[in-house]
């Protein structure tokens, strides 16, 4: 059988949505319990830590460049650059390193 | 209306890094989907209501393959369920006075990148600061997609190399100097990293997809810090000056 590409993408799109789209709908109000206000303060560092670490390792052409990527953001970060410093940081970073590899 | 107006300013500026990284990925996937059969039209209209990476990535080789629409939907629902957390999440940085119209807009843009730098946000969260992160982030990701499919070699490699650790610095901006003040969240993202690593390497747990590789291992390390580290109500209430 013959599949439409766009019905793929209107599938596609229905179902992201939708996981996107209930709990900011469905839960609007202010949770009281401590113990869930606590798990969703923390669910954004987990996650975002998750995500960086190792996956940050295979971004680049080399898993050293991106190691040194990775610590010149965590450097700049603590500094206290600001988002773009610190990207922009760390891409130029893989940018002069893999240079010369 | 001028805070507003501000705060849209504002997220298109942060989410310049967003642009770039964006921009990058999704010449990847331009390429992938030419590959897969896919005009330049139908690429840019799929990055444009899906605004999702792996999902999309995952979707092509399923389009190649002929899978049934259902399949394509039970795959979609599984890669993205992240963002099911994500906008729980992000639903309690919102006023619960909100008109509920933002809410269905903030719903487009919750993506890993745009959440990360939406929650980083003090106090409660301006959806128009969302908006400007979206405008801009959409931009590179349909932009890109676009590139991708037109032009295999508009970007040299190098380069794309190097635009690919953009989102991860931005990660790394948003999570690193709140941990610089409390030792829970720097234990907790140096946990995070280090189970990652594991499960990512170790037989057996590695076959876990990297979507439920986040999933898990973030309800059971937060769930756990939840449950050791309660935060005070004056932390957890947040400040709604911001607003």
């Amino acid at each position: 059988m013959q599949h439409n590409v766009y019905l793929y993408i209107l599938v596609m799109a229905v179902v992201t949505y939708l996981i996107r789209v209930l709990p900011l709908t469905l839960l609007r109000k202010q949770i009281s319990n401590t113990t869930i206000r606590s798990f969703l303060y923390y669910v954004p560092y987990v996650t975002l830590a998750v995500m960086t670490f190792p996956a940050i390792l295979s971004a680049t052409a080399s898993t050293w460049s991106a190691l040194i990527g990775f610590v010149v953001a965590v450097v700049l970060a603590y500094r206290g650059a600001g988002l773009f410093k610190v990207s922009v940081g760390a891409c130029l970073m893989v940018f002069v390193l893999e240079l010369f590899v | 209306m001028n805070n507003n107006r501000t705060w849209y300013v504002q997220g298109i500026r942060d989410g310049i890094p967003i642009f770039l990284g964006y921009l990058a990925v999704a010449f990847t996937l331009g390429i992938a989907a030419k590959n897969a059969g896919l005009t330049a039209f139908q690429a840019t209209i799929m990055s444009i209501t899906n605004l999702t990476s792996a999902g999309e990535f995952a979707a092509l080789g399923l389009i190649t393959s002929g899978a049934t629409y259902m399949e394509m939907a039970i795959t979609q629902l599984v890669i993205n369920l992240r963002y099911c957390l994500m906008s729980f999440a992000l639903t309690q940085k919102l006023d619960s006075k909100l008109p509920l119209f933002h809410r269905f807009l903030v719903a487009y843009g919750v993506t890993d990148e745009i959440f990360g730098v939406s929650v980083s946000v003090e106090g409660k969260l301006n959806p128009f600061y969302t908006y400007g992160l979206t405008s801009i982030a959409t931009v590179g990701w349909t932009l890109g997609t676009y590139l991708g499919v037109v032009s295999g070699n508009v970007l040299p490699a190098r380069i794309l190399s190097a635009l690919s650790v953009a989102l991860y610095g931005m990660f790394i901006a948003v999570i690193i100097p709140p941990a610089k003040e409390n030792k829970i969240l720097a234990g907790l993202i140096a946990v995070a990293m280090a189970t990652s690593s594991l499960f990512t390497y170790l037989p057996i747990v590695r076959e876990i997809s990297p979507g439920f590789r986040i999933i898990i291992l973030t309800v059971v390390i937060a769930g756990i810090a939840a449950f050791l580290f309660p935060i005070k109500d004056e932390i957890a209430q947040e400040k709604s000056y911001a607003a």
